[in-house]
């Protein structure tokens, strides 16, 4: 961010969770079965359709794929748009985790 | 794969923590328009969703500057910003407006309609989840027919959507282009392609909303995309007067295969009280505005 200008009162700071842990929301969360998972399977980059349609934009593309559960909120766009349906919801909780 | 995936901006200007709903459209939408208008940006935004985004004072969940503006008042104050940077010599900066259906179609046309008129070097970009669902969803211009909302709660609203890509055309202005978060590769070529060319821009976004439309936050993709497969909404720019489909809407147009608006309408519960005549009547709507494109298209 650039140096603040006094003659602006009111000014916001740009923050990562500005609306807290956004993660607490989620009913159900997604997993990742890095089996079936296109990039992890081909052992190099491709597919990252998660990636592409998280509105949250809280995967990161890699291999294997990765999400931040901190701020996941449980949509399940990413589950539904997946091509290879690798990715599950399942309630919070059922995986003892 | 789409290959181009590779090509978009890395960077998040839509940092994650903020306060939209789970599977909003416009969220899913906003982060591919900011990676495309990236820095030298600067955003005007009046009361809605994208505000609520924005985060509480004083913090924001968005990395480029913003005003936030009064309703009425959103292209004037981006007529504001853009003669306050050219005074000061800063002709790099984008200025882009950012409203809702609300913000555009209603209550922001007449600002909109003079910086249009007077060529202001800006974006206007209007995302619409056909309602005003900050404060709950009550009906706007842009609702369609049929649909539920707050203030249309026994009857369904009566009337057809506003065309107000139309009303931007009537205008003359340099670029039109419209966009959907089912396609965010055609949505962040047109950002980019808007931010190069100059004089008034006019960008619209169909947003899916999950609480306002009825459907649950997984099929937000699934939906925007049955919007373009049916033809309630149509993906297609217009560069000096000259329309043309885009994307999807492209393939459509050449095929003629577009889907029943039936697929669209049944997995939505704010259409849920539509009568059958009034499907009908929506189906002609639709059919009628595709035609036109056709035409335009060809001429
Ligand atoms: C002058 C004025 N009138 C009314 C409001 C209340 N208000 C705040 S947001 C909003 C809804 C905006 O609808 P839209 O522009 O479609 O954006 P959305 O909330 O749907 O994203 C309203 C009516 C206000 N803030 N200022
Ligand atoms: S969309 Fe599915 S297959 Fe593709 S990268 Fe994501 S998890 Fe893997
Ligand atoms: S559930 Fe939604 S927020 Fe979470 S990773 Fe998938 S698409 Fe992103
Ligand atoms: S009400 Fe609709 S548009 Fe507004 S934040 Fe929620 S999903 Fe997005
Ligand atoms: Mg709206």
């Amino acid at each position: 961010m650039e140096k603040r200008d006094k003659n602006i009162s009111a000014m916001s700071t740009p923050a990562i969770g500005e609306a807290g842990k956004t993660g607490d929301w989620r009913d159900m969360k997604p997993v990742i079965d890095h089996s079936k998972c296109i990039p992890s399977v081909k052992k190099r980059a491709a597919c990252y359709l998660c990636w592409l349609y998280c509105p949250e934009g809280v995967i990161k593309t890699g291999i294997p794929v990765e999400i931040d559960m901190d701020y996941c909120k449980g949509c399940g766009v990413c589950a539904e748009e997946c091509p290879a349906k690798a990715i599950t919801m399942i309630n919070e909780g059922d995986d003892n985790g | 794969m789409p290959e181009n995936i590779f090509k978009v901006n890395e960077e998040e200007y839509m940092l994650p923590g903020n306060r939209a709903c789970q599977g909003c459209g416009l969220s899913l939408a906003y982060r591919y328009a900011l990676k495309a208008l990236r820095e030298d940006t600067i955003l005007t935004i009046p009361a809605s969703c994208l505000t609520v985004l924005h985060g509480l004072y004083p913090t924001t969940s968005v990395t480029i500057p913003c005003l936030n503006c009064t309703f009425a008042s959103t292209a004037a104050s981006a007529a504001g910003l853009v003669a306050g940077l050219t005074a000061t010599g800063k002709t790099n900066t984008t200025v882009v407006a950012f409203a809702g259906d609300g913000g555009t179609y209603d209550i922001g046309i007449q600002a909109l309609s003079g910086a249009a008129e007077r060529g202001t070097d800006f974006i206007f970009v209007c995302y619409d989840n056909e309602g005003y669902m900050n404060t709950g969803t009550q009906r706007s211009s842009a609702t369609p027919m049929g649909a539920l909302t707050t203030t249309t709660p026994i009857l369904t609203k009566e009337q057809n959507k506003k065309d107000m890509l139309k009303i931007m055309e009537a205008h003359d202005i340099a670029y039109i282009a419209t966009t959907s978060p089912a396609y965010p590769l055609d949505l962040y070529d047109k950002f980019v392609k808007a931010k190069r060319i100059r004089g008034t821009r006019y960008m619209q976004i169909h947003v899916p909303c999950p609480p306002g439309w009825g459907y649950p936050p997984r099929d937000t993709v699934k939906i925007a995309r049955l919007a373009i497969e049916t033809g309630v909404f149509v993906l297609f720019e217009v560069e000096n007067g000259k329309f043309r489909f885009t994307g999807r809407s492209k393939s459509l147009a050449e095929k003629g295969n577009r889907l029943p608006l039936i697929n669209y309408i049944e997995r939505q519960d704010r259409f849920k009280k539509m009568s059958v005549e009034q499907l009908s009547r929506f189906q002609k709507f639709i059919d009628n505005k595709w035609h036109e494109y056709i035409k335009k298209a060809e001429a």
